[in-house]
């Protein structure tokens, strides 16, 4: 038996002999009735089931559907009806959305609600961003924005303030059981995996989540990883910059785009608020994604990828982590510590590309490193997503470029060179010639950007 | 008065603190059970075995039912009965429901599902326009045709004829909430359904035909809906008729919500068209005659189809007079989910092919599109009706101001609309901008456009253009409020009770809105084609003028004074010297024994119809606005993005002018959507591969132009007696977005010389490939 124990709008609740893969949402809407929070999609793409989880590390949002009960243990949860006050107050923002019609159906409100309170609590007022994870079918967004700026200025309610000190008191120690343990140090992960192979490590979920929710899989142990706090940093130092497995994209995005700003705007489209609250970037790397969108870029500032399994320690370079499709370097019982890489002048070029600018998977994610001297090419690290199996290097590419003069007319000499680095796919996302097309375009881009053309249709003003 | 009143959704506290509830959300009896669908893995082909002693077993299995098990009708069409809850042997698209688990949960009964093992004896699967063309599989004999003049002869004596095809994608509803239903069986076998609809008494008729009862037997509520927009107008009658029957065969409460994915691959979505074009002008850019053919893929069952596609057939003109016009329409069969009523009904994809021929003409002959749309309009209101001649530019060619389907256009506001909205975007000063900017761009690419709305309002099946309310005073002097038309976010509810406390001039918290109940007011018209608030606020104004004329006549009689002396002002009632509030009002009446209770009953006037001659008049009147906007392209990839929208819109004299700016601006996104992000995509067989939030990318927050100006028309007024002169606004939003569209078009423009040709949506993909086929030698 283990036994959970978390707030629930300033409640606390424990449990006992819940399934590890029960979600936040079901219990929220199945056993205890508060059925504010909303099922839109069950694979945390809509935020209609966003709620707040609070820890002494600050409150943040993330999706109740993906969102398994024991990776609440020691927080503070606030669902849509915790955002109204303990007398039936309603929050500022709730009192916005009613004054500038921001809800039509209401379907997706609770879920905006959240996420607006959440922004108004940490101070947020990039509004776009902060809700490019809730989906609404009904406005248009223009009125709900509009809400959430009105409500800005008022201050924060105390029962939202309150819940991070609240949490710090909550709980301890998970007791671990035969199938769900939670180790609290790389150390006794290290231990437990290497005796328990076939474990799930379940860091954020947002992807194992979807292995229950959707392909309905059973695994019957997980390793919860939300207490490993030794893996949880990032180091920036004068030659390297180290980030442990379990750093959120939230957690990078905040830092990384003053090393690297094309790499935090990367960031800042991936998934969602929600998400990069959740999803971590050993996450990313070991589930070995041909569409993960960190990948590339780390291969392209020359990424080390730090393995562990039980005591013994290899480091390799990343791309040579990935074999095939759905296929990694990685013994059982190993995993990802850390990647790092080193410090270096900024010329790390990202180009997501996509059918929608926020929360959409890469049709083509195209990253590139080049050293410029004297106006020719002296190194070019290029890695790319969605145009293989996996993430990969455009070595013939690089090769082509090496030495040659930066410009145009070498962009369009290395044309050859696309097709012997990439024979990608058709499908959902974007057709194999379009893919392609589109990655050679990158490389052209990137000269541009070189050179300050504009290039992005997000930087150009009305 | 609360009509014309901006007040907020009725349901907006609710929706806000989570409190209003949605089916899924009914607290629901003990021993509820959970249903699920297994559904077929090929798109075409016959059962051979279906083998379902795992799903059986498995654990939370209560009951499993195939066809064979079903106690009336295996049936949920909502037409000509060609659609099986359960497939009857054959399989026609893949994720048809083949059978049906009841288990203890959600999960439960979703697991069992996937255990079915089924053979097949596959089919030769029909999956395209082509396909379906050569194989000559359609519904109907034919192609319906409707025909003005003579267009050949108008093309041949054309100075410029334009030619090509515009292809569009269909659309997924994506209603945030998926489709839900829950059944209470009754001690008599009756049968309570909670589902989420736009058509309950439709749920309640196919619930009794599949229970073989009748209608009477079965008591259909919704109370609201996590969104429709046409997706829960026939959608929704599976989940309730399978709660019903395992209901029936278990005896106990059955619950059903599809899964997201289930729910995009089970349930039909926007008809996908293409509409190939031959068209002529003169010199001025004055249309001479257009040549349509539209193609529109209907899926495996005819559903509503046929009016979509004679939908699609009567916005052909848009806001243009076509002094000659063929518009021939294919209703295509093919083995993909059957596609429905979606926000437009076949309006906008119709109106897409006419506004594509003005762009390309417009292209053609090096003019501002703009200029091409103009001097194409109907004539002003005022200036035409029936028989009257047009008083355009070109007084020589006077032509009757009549509709491909010979219908007189009275009510033309555009003129003045579009003069209106070209002088506030300042669409001349950005369009000259846009140039200069794109000379010196040579990577982004700056596009605008703007286009016109003029959408029909009525069913155009004349019988549905009814409605019925049912209204109570209580003594105490509330108000109990019901009407056939659902709500679904587009705030029918509170509009219509602004109707009923203007009625009787009491405050709007005097009047109750309860859910739509096939109980209380029977035979409705699913809410759609916009009509909503048009009939069932008639409806309940009927209803209450019957009431306050029955409670004049008591008080005036009691006074011996007459009717006409009973005033209603301000929550109060006068009557002569007497003056006492609405509450005393009803309170006399009651003890002076006058029925305060009444239904009303409303019939759109004027219209009839003939759908296979293509003549008559189909709509009560038209509903018009105008979009601008201005986009960014990116020549490199494709990527794009709407800088700038603005719009005006006329809803005639709005009964709630912030739930009618609400409708336009979601419109707007919502079409502008189905035109860029929004791409369907099957595989070679035929399964659905964009069946999640993940892969079909509905527009996020950022997605909606950085400038956004909506407007009402100040001028806006219902040249029709309509509901206090107010216009419909569900679907004629929609299709501003094609401002978005060929706002792309015009960006594209600017890479070349050849004319764009853009296909919908207009997907980065798209834009490059067009690109590339303007570059190509």
């Amino acid at each position: 038996m283990r036994e959970i124990v978390f707030l629930l709008n300033g409640e606390r609740v424990e449990l006992n002999g819940v399934p590890a893969t029960r979600t936040l949402l079901d219990w929220l809407r199945e056993d205890r009735g508060l059925t504010g929070t909303k099922e839109g999609c069950n694979e945390g793409d809509c935020g209609a089931c966003t709620v707040m989880v609070s820890d002494g590390t600050g409150t943040r949002t993330l999706n109740a559907c993906i969102l398994f009960l024991p990776q609440l243990h020691g927080k503070a949860v606030r669902t849509v009806e915790g955002v109204s006050g303990p007398d039936g107050s309603l929050h500022p923002v709730q009192k916005a959305m009613v004054r500038h019609h921001g809800s039509q159906c209401g379907f997706c409100t609770p879920g905006f609600v959240v996420s607006m309170a959440c922004a108004h609590r940490n101070g947020r007022h990039d509004f776009d961003v902060q809700l490019a994870g809730n989906l609404c079918r009904c406005t248009g967004y223009a009125p709900i924005v509009r809400a959430a700026e009105e409500a800005a200025s008022e201050p924060v309610p105390d029962w939202i303030a309150e819940d991070c000190a609240l949490s710090a008191a909550v709980a301890t120690g998970f007791r671990n059981g035969a199938s769900c343990m939670a180790p609290e140090s790389a150390d006794e992960l290290a231990a437990l995996y290497a005796a328990h192979p076939n474990a799930v490590l379940v860091a954020g979920a947002t992807d194992v989540g979807l292995a229950v929710t959707k392909a309905l899989q059973e695994p019957d142990r997980f390793l919860f990883l939300g207490s490993v706090q030794d893996l949880k940093f990032i180091d920036v130092g004068p030659k390297t910059v180290r980030i442990g497995a379990l750093a959120t994209f939230a957690e990078v995005g905040d830092m990384i785009g003053d090393l690297h700003p094309g790499l935090g705007e990367l960031i800042r489209r991936f998934g969602s608020v929600q998400v990069r609250n959740a999803a971590t970037v050993g996450g990313n790397i070991a589930n070995g994604s041909p569409v993960g969108d960190s990948p590339p870029a780390l291969i392209a500032l020359g990424a080390t990828l730090h393995l562990r399994r039980g005591k013994d320690r290899r480091d390799l370079p990343l791309e040579d982590f990935f074999l095939d499709y759905g296929v990694q370097d990685r013994a059982p019982g190993e995993f990802v510590e850390a990647v790092s890489f080193p410090r270096q002048a900024d010329r790390l070029r990202c180009y997501k590309l996509s059918k929608r600018f926020d929360q959409d998977i890469s049709a083509v994610c195209g990253c590139f490193s080049t050293r410029i001297q004297a106006g020719r090419v002296e190194e070019a690290r290029i890695a790319f997503g969605g145009m293989a199996g996996i993430p990969k290097r455009a070595r013939h590419v690089e090769d082509a470029l090496s030495g040659q003069e930066w410009s145009e007319a070498t962009i369009r000499a290395v044309r050859d060179a696309w097709e012997r680095d990439f024979t990608p796919l058709t499908d959902m996302r974007a057709s194999a010639a379009y893919r392609l097309d589109a990655a050679r375009n990158m490389l052209m881009r990137a000269f541009l950007d070189d050179h300050g053309a504009d290039t992005h249709v997000l930087e150009i003003a009305p | 008065m609360s009509v014309g009143t901006a007040l907020p959704h009725d349901a907006a506290a609710l929706h806000v603190t989570g409190a209003a509830r949605f089916v899924d959300d009914i607290p629901a009896p003990d021993r509820t059970l959970s249903l699920a669908f297994g559904t077929s893995s090929v798109a075409h082909g016959r059962i051979t075995e279906m083998e379902l002693g795992d799903v059986r077993a498995a654990p939370g299995t209560v009951a499993v039912l195939t066809a064979d098990d079903l106690p009336g009708a295996n049936d949920v069409s909502p037409s000509v009965h060609d659609e099986p809850l359960l497939s009857d042997g054959t399989v026609h698209y893949l994720g048809q429901p083949l059978f049906l688990v009841a288990a203890d949960t959600h999960l439960a009964a979703r697991r069992a599902a996937r255990l079915g093992r089924v053979g097949y004896e596959e089919l030769p699967a029909i999956l395209t326009i082509d396909d379906a063309l050569t194989a000559g599989s359609r519904f109907e004999e034919g192609p319906r045709v409707y025909l003005k003049g003579d267009v050949d002869a108008a093309l041949a004596a054309a100075r410029h004829v334009v030619e090509g095809s515009v292809e569009m994608g269909g659309q997924e509803h994506f209603y945030l909430e998926g489709h839900a239903a829950l059944v209470l069986p009754q001690d008599s076998g009756d049968m309570i359904v909670h589902c989420s609809s736009q058509h309950p008494s439709e749920i309640q008729h196919k619930v009794a035909d599949a229970l073989g009862v009748p209608m009477h037997a079965v008591q259909v509520l919704v109370r609201r809906m996590g969104g429709g927009f046409g997706g829960k107008e026939s959608q929704a009658n599976a989940v309730a008729v399978a709660c019903a029957v395992a209901a029936s065969s278990t005896g106990r409460p059955c619950k059903m919500r599809y899964d997201r994915d289930d729910d995009i691959l089970i349930t039909g979505k926007r008809h996908d068209f293409r509409i190939d074009y031959r068209a002529g002008f003169d010199d001025a850019g004055r249309l001479a005659g257009v040549d349509f053919v539209q193609y529109c893929r209907c899926g495996w069952a005819q559903d509503l189809s046929l009016p979509v596609a004679d939908r699609a057939m009567l916005h052909a003109d848009n806001a243009y007079l076509l002094p000659a016009a063929r518009i021939t329409s294919h209703r295509l069969k093919t083995n993909t989910q059957s596609a429905t009523a979606f926000r437009g009904f076949g309006g906008p994809q119709g109106m897409v092919g006419i506004e594509r021929v003005m762009d390309h003409g417009a292209h053609h002959l090096g003019m501002d599109p703009l200029d091409v749309r103009r001097i194409n309009f109907y004539a002003a209101a005022g200036r035409a009706s029936t028989g009257s001649t047009s008083t355009g530019p070109d007084p020589a060619k006077r032509t009757l101001q009549t509709t491909p389907y010979h219908m007189p256009v009275e009510d033309f506001v555009l003129h003045e609309m579009v003069d209106e909205l070209e002088e506030t975007s300042d669409y001349r000063a950005r369009r000259a901008a846009i140039a200069e900017w794109n000379s010196s761009s040579p990577v982004l690419k700056k596009g605008i456009a703007l286009t016109p709305v003029k959408f029909g309002i009525s069913f155009t099946l004349t019988h549905l253009n009814q409605a019925g309310a049912l209204v109570h005073v209580y003594h105490d002097g509330s108000i109990h409020m019901n009407h056939g038309g659902t709500e679904m976010g587009q705030g029918l509810f509170q509009k219509v009770a602004q109707v009923a406390a203007s009625n009787f001039c009491v405050p709007l918290e005097s009047v109750k809105i309860t859910a739509t109940d096939t109980a209380r007011v029977p035979n409705t018209s699913a809410t759609a084609a916009s009509s909503g608030s048009d009939i069932n606020g008639m409806a309940v104004k009927s209803a209450c003028d019957q009431i306050r004329e029955r409670m004049a006549a008591h008080l005036a009689e009691t006074r011996q004074m007459r009717p006409r002396n009973v005033q209603f002002r301000a929550g109060r009632v006068q009557v002569g010297a007497d003056e006492m509030s609405f509450a005393e009002a009803a309170r006399e009446c009651y003890e002076g024994r006058v029925s305060l209770s009444a239904t009303g009953f409303y019939q759109t006037p004027r219209i009839q119809w003939d759908r296979i001659r293509g003549k008559g008049r189909p709509f009560f009147y038209f509903a018009y606005g105008a979009a601008v906007s201005e986009v960014v392209l990116d020549t490199l990839t494709g990527e794009n993005r709407t800088l700038r929208t603005d719009i005006l819109h006329d809803v005639g004299a709005s009964l709630n002018p912030a739930i009618d700016i609400g409708q336009v601006e979601g419109g707007y996104v919502q079409g502008a959507g189905w035109l860029t992000t929004e791409e369907l995509v099957w595989d070679q067989k035929g399964r659905l591969l964009t069946h999640a939030p993940s892969t079909y990318k509905i527009p996020a927050c950022s997605d909606r132009p950085d400038i956004f100006n909506v407007s009402l028309w100040s001028k806006g007024r219902n040249a029709e007696e309509t509901i206090h002169r107010s216009k419909a606004v569900g679907e004629p939003p929609l299709m501003l977005g094609i401002s978005a569209f060929l706002a792309l078009s015009d960006a594209l423009a600017a890479c070349g010389d050849p004319y764009p040709a853009l296909d919908a949506p207009a997907t980065p993909e798209r834009l490059l490939n067009a690109m590339n086929r303007m570059r190509a030698p």
